[in-house]
């Protein structure tokens, strides 16, 4: 949840160690309820409880849109009990307390729409907003909020405090209805397929979310399954085990998730085969820049030129179509995409070798700009053809419409296998003596020159191998669409790389594969709720910067170093800005 | 360390592409502007009024520019989400402009609208002052000392965040700017294609950057300001409130860009969520372009560009006979920012801020 997130964030001071008498400090759980109360507020009026509402949680019982209030009353509680120690009446009092003021603003908003139009300014601020506010009820309704969360957060309160085996499976049984509630969509259609099955689909799940009775089923599973594996003690056998036992289960546990990973895009539906080919396209991709970025420090926020730059080499080799040159078959255009891609990395990465740090991000944030402007402009609409694009670029296997590998999936299968191998390749040039080299440059370029690092020749690799990759994942991407348009490489492509990277752990192969599922698969599938994508993501990249900056699976350097003391005050002086490294550039006079 | 053959042979391989570009690129606006010139195709009219468009949107980027090369100065972290506040401003005096248009107070006479109009914009720059101290608290200021890279990716999350919070607020259609007849009608010069906006916002940005110059260099809050950029640790042992001068940094850089963010949408008449992404890139290429932590370069280095970019597509290109060369503005936008990044990264007017190694 957004809000959530940026609680703990503005209350600045760090917990103090648990007070001995444990009382309630009512003045700090106002000022949480308040600051919760202000991210409900923004969360209604960013429109995301009017938005979230069609869609049902459980059906009947709880829409998205009221989850979204009820997480904020539990956001608040929460936060007012992190790191306290209370009894369970204090608990209790102090997280409805907290629910209560928190339900004061979405409340007030109820009033204060009857009264004043804010439709003008607030978009959301609507009657559909108010309905789902005061269950319909209207402005008389005004009370709703404030005693829903008030429960809510007493609730929160008592789970909290609860005794350890009643919290952690209730827990896990709420996060599970929340989850399965929130992926229905996804979950139901596959189930229906099958006439095995379809009834124990239509049993879960009604066609906006979770049945009533698949809510039960859901929550006794969960608490049913932790009882369950409690009796066996699975755990504790497992550890129990000889360590050559043990390491039987790790090879097994990875034939199966092989056999989920092939299954998934025949299971799920086309939909989701589409969705999962995306994500193996930003993977390929995400492996790159993690060696210009990752390895190297070297952000590039260019990186969908060399993309493009992929795309359009496969598009005009093979095109049927207007623009086509060559008519080649695709995986004979492939390798010269990549070529391609590296040159352009080469001559992008030459003239920009001696500039550093944050100026680098600027300066190839305007290279993918002007390749994007000029792929799209009407100069070079002659070759590729402008906003109209290239169309009929024939798919990397031809299949008929209905083979086992038509559309998507083939794409999938491609890029999965692609991103194998790019990423054993992608360890084994981490682990090489120019992996060292780049994690050298990203520590310190001139300790690293130094210490005989030929910075030039290292740092151009990075650019030429993160390009290659890049323009690996534009020829798919290609194959995939069948048609390519300037607008097909947005400066977002950048961002969304880079920030895959830094979620999943700057410099972390398995890194990048989370980063990419979490920021571009998960988005991919609330496509309906598409208009809060960036603002997710902007609270993702400020939430990692703030709690993990190592990212979610950090490789095991990045984490050494930003666990150490940071440095003094003038430790922020350090490689900074545009320095030219005379040595690199011999000819400037300036 | 020797240098081996090969690093010699690159190292020459460099310099000669470097100067291979430094050639292209100085022939192209050599060449191309003589053909252009010769050709005769424009008149006076068309490069005045040229001239004028440069000015305007000139000194609306070297307004935004000032809180980047400010900001930078002092923590030396581009403000990415400074496009955002800018884009603010302009939604905030659109809600003051559409107000005052309800009242009828924007068809009166000239006084009444530049009233309204100062209104607007101090209403738009006090909104992106709040604003900005709210990025700088939550998303920046637990970073001071973190590396480099973690501040300005908390920024880049910091500007998508403020552009789908007004996307989510606001909607993502077009604003249409409140319509000032007054401001639209040209100033009777015969020669000169000139409206009385292009007048208004000028004059405003120029009074701005001297107020701004005068702050920074005369008073004691501007002093501090300086003291902090030098040497952040110096400075505190001066006595100074570091985290002060930091806080006034960033509210005198956004009052500006929300001050700018009017003067913006009431040139070109609209704005949107996405308002303020390109202008914020274009400002911080003035930023660089005048020398980045100098205030006078970044005002400087706004016009200049503002000149390049709307000059400088029909001048350079047109000769060449490129198609609708006004597509490639930006292109020829970015590659100045390169072109200086990568020839004279002290910029104009600057010197190096950061060529010392702590």
């Amino acid at each position: 949840m957004t809000g959530t997130a940026a609680a703990p964030a503005a209350t600045a001071p760090p917990d103090a160690p648990d007070a001995p008498d444990a009382a309630v400090e009512w003045h700090r759980v106002l000022r949480i309820g308040l600051l919760g109360g202000a991210v409900a507020l923004y969360v209604c009026l960013v429109g995301m409880v009017e938005v979230f509402q069609p869609r049902a949680l459980v059906t009947g019982v709880i829409t998205l849109g009221q989850t979204t209030m009820v997480l904020a009353g539990v956001g608040a509680a929460y936060v007012t009990l992190l790191g306290r120690a209370m009894d369970r009446r204090g608990a209790a009092a102090a997280g409805a307390f907290a629910g209560a003021v928190t339900g004061l603003f979405p409340a007030a908003l109820v009033v204060t729409m009857q009264f004043v139009n804010l439709r003008a300014m607030f978009l959301h601020a609507s009657p559909g907003t108010a309905d789902v506010l005061t269950l319909g009820l209207g402005v008389g309704g005004a009370w709703v909020p404030i005693v829903a969360l008030a429960i809510v957060g007493a609730a929160t309160g008592l789970l909290l405090t609860a005794r350890a085996d009643i919290q952690r499976p209730a827990t896990a049984a709420l996060v599970a209805l929340l989850l399965t509630g929130l992926f229905a969509g996804l979950l139901r259609p596959p189930l229906l397929a099958s006439s095995i099955t379809a009834g124990l689909g239509r049993l879960l799940f009604a066609s906006d979310g979770l049945t009533v009775l698949g809510a039960v089923i859901v929550v006794l599973a969960v608490v049913g399954g932790r009882i369950a594996m409690r009796r066996v003690r699975l755990r504790s056998r497992v550890a129990a085990l000889p360590p050559a036992r043990r390491r039987v289960l790790t090879p097994s546990a990875m034939v199966a998730l092989f056999l989920l990973v092939v299954w998934l895009p025949h299971g799920v539906g086309p939909f989701f085969a589409q969705v999962v080919a995306v994500v193996a396209l930003y993977i390929l991709m995400g492996f790159g820049l993690n060696i210009t970025l990752g390895l190297a420090g070297l952000l590039d926020l260019g990186f969908v030129a060399f993309f493009a730059v992929g795309a359009y080499t496969v598009g005009l080799l093979t095109s049927t179509a207007e623009y086509g040159i060559a008519l080649w078959p695709f995986w004979a255009a492939v390798p010269f995409a990549v070529l391609l891609a590296m040159a352009f990395g080469a001559f992008f990465g030459l003239p920009i070798l001696g500039i550093r740090g944050d100026y680098l991000a600027i300066a190839t944030l305007g290279f993918g700009e002007i390749i994007r402007i000029l792929a799209g402009s009407d100069l070079l609409k002659g070759l590729l053809g402008g906003p109209r694009g290239i169309i009929n670029i024939p798919k990397p296997i031809e299949v008929p419409p209905d083979h086992l590998l038509a559309g998507p999936i083939q794409i999938y299968y491609i890029g999965l296998v692609f991103a194998l191998v790019v990423a054993f390749v992608a360890i084994r040039l981490r682990d090489s003596r120019l992996g060292r080299a780049w994690l050298a440059i990203r520590e310190d370029e001139d300790v690293a020159e130094a210490l005989g690092v030929n910075l030039v020749q290292t740092k151009l690799l990075a650019y030429m191998l993160g390009a290659a990759f890049a323009g690996l994942g534009g020829a798919l991407f290609a194959g995939l669409l069948g048609s390519i348009f300037a607008s097909s490489f947005p400066l977002f492509v950048s961002i969304n790389v880079a920030a895959l990277i830094i979620v999943g752990g700057m410099g972390s192969i398995p890194g990048v594969v989370v980063g990419a599922i979490f920021l571009i698969g998960v988005p991919e599938l609330f496509r309906e709720f598409s208009e809060y994508r960036y603002l997710f993501y902007g609270v993702a990249l400020i939430a990692m910067m703030l709690f993990r900056p190592e990212g979610l699976l950090p490789s095991r350097i990045v984490q050494r170093e930003l666990h150490v003391p940071a440095p003094d005050a003038d430790g922020d002086a350090n490689g900074g800005g545009v320095e030219r490294d005379a040595r690199l550039s011999p000819g400037a006079t300036g | 360390m020797r240098a081996s053959a090969v690093d010699r042979i690159t190292e020459y391989a460099i310099s000669a592409f470097l100067w291979g570009l430094r050639i292209v690129v100085v022939a192209v606006v050599v060449i191309g502007s003589f053909l252009t010139l010769t050709s005769g195709r424009y008149g006076m009219e068309t490069w005045s009024s040229l001239v004028v468009s440069g000015l305007t949107t000139g000194s609306v980027y070297a307004l935004i520019a000032l809180g980047y090369t400010m900001v930078y100065g002092i923590l030396r972290m581009i403000n990415f989400a400074h496009g955002e506040i800018f884009m603010g401003g302009a939604f905030a005096g659109y809600f003051v402009g559409t107000m005052f248009a309800s009242i009828g107070l924007l068809s009166q006479g000239p006084l009444v609208i530049l009233f309204a109009v100062a209104v607007m914009i101090v209403v738009a720059a006090a909104f992106s002052t709040v604003l900005a101290l709210l990025v700088e608290r939550i998303a920046y200021r637990p970073l001071r000392n973190a590396p480099r890279l973690v501040p300005l990716i908390s920024a880049i999350g910091a500007s998508y965040f403020l552009q789908y919070t007004f996307r989510g607020f606001l909607g993502a259609g077009i604003y249409v700017y409140p319509d000032v007849a007054l401001l639209g009608e040209r100033v009777p010069i015969d020669f000169l294609r000139l409206r009385w906006v292009d007048v208004l916002v000028v004059i405003s940005a120029v009074a701005m950057m001297t107020g701004l110059y005068l702050f920074v260099m005369r008073t004691r809050m501007g002093t501090a300001i300086r003291a902090v950029s030098e040497d952040k640790s110096t400075a505190e042992l001066m006595g100074i409130d570091v985290n002060r001068a930091i806080v006034t940094t960033f509210a005198v850089g956004a009052a500006m860009a929300g001050a700018a963010g009017v003067l913006y949408a009431l040139l070109f008449d609209q704005v949107f969520f996405f308002t303020g992404f390109v202008p914020g890139i274009k400002a911080f290429t003035a930023a660089v372009l005048g020398g980045i932590g100098n205030v006078p370069g970044a005002m400087l280095g706004g016009l200049f560009l503002g000149q390049v970019e709307s000059v400088g597509p029909t001048l350079f290109l047109d000769g060449f006979n490129v198609p609708s060369v006004n597509q490639l503005k930006d292109v020829i936008a970015f590659t100045l920012l390169v072109l200086v990044l990568v020839f004279r990264p002290s910029g104009i007017l600057g010197e190096r801020v950061t060529t010392q190694r702590a």
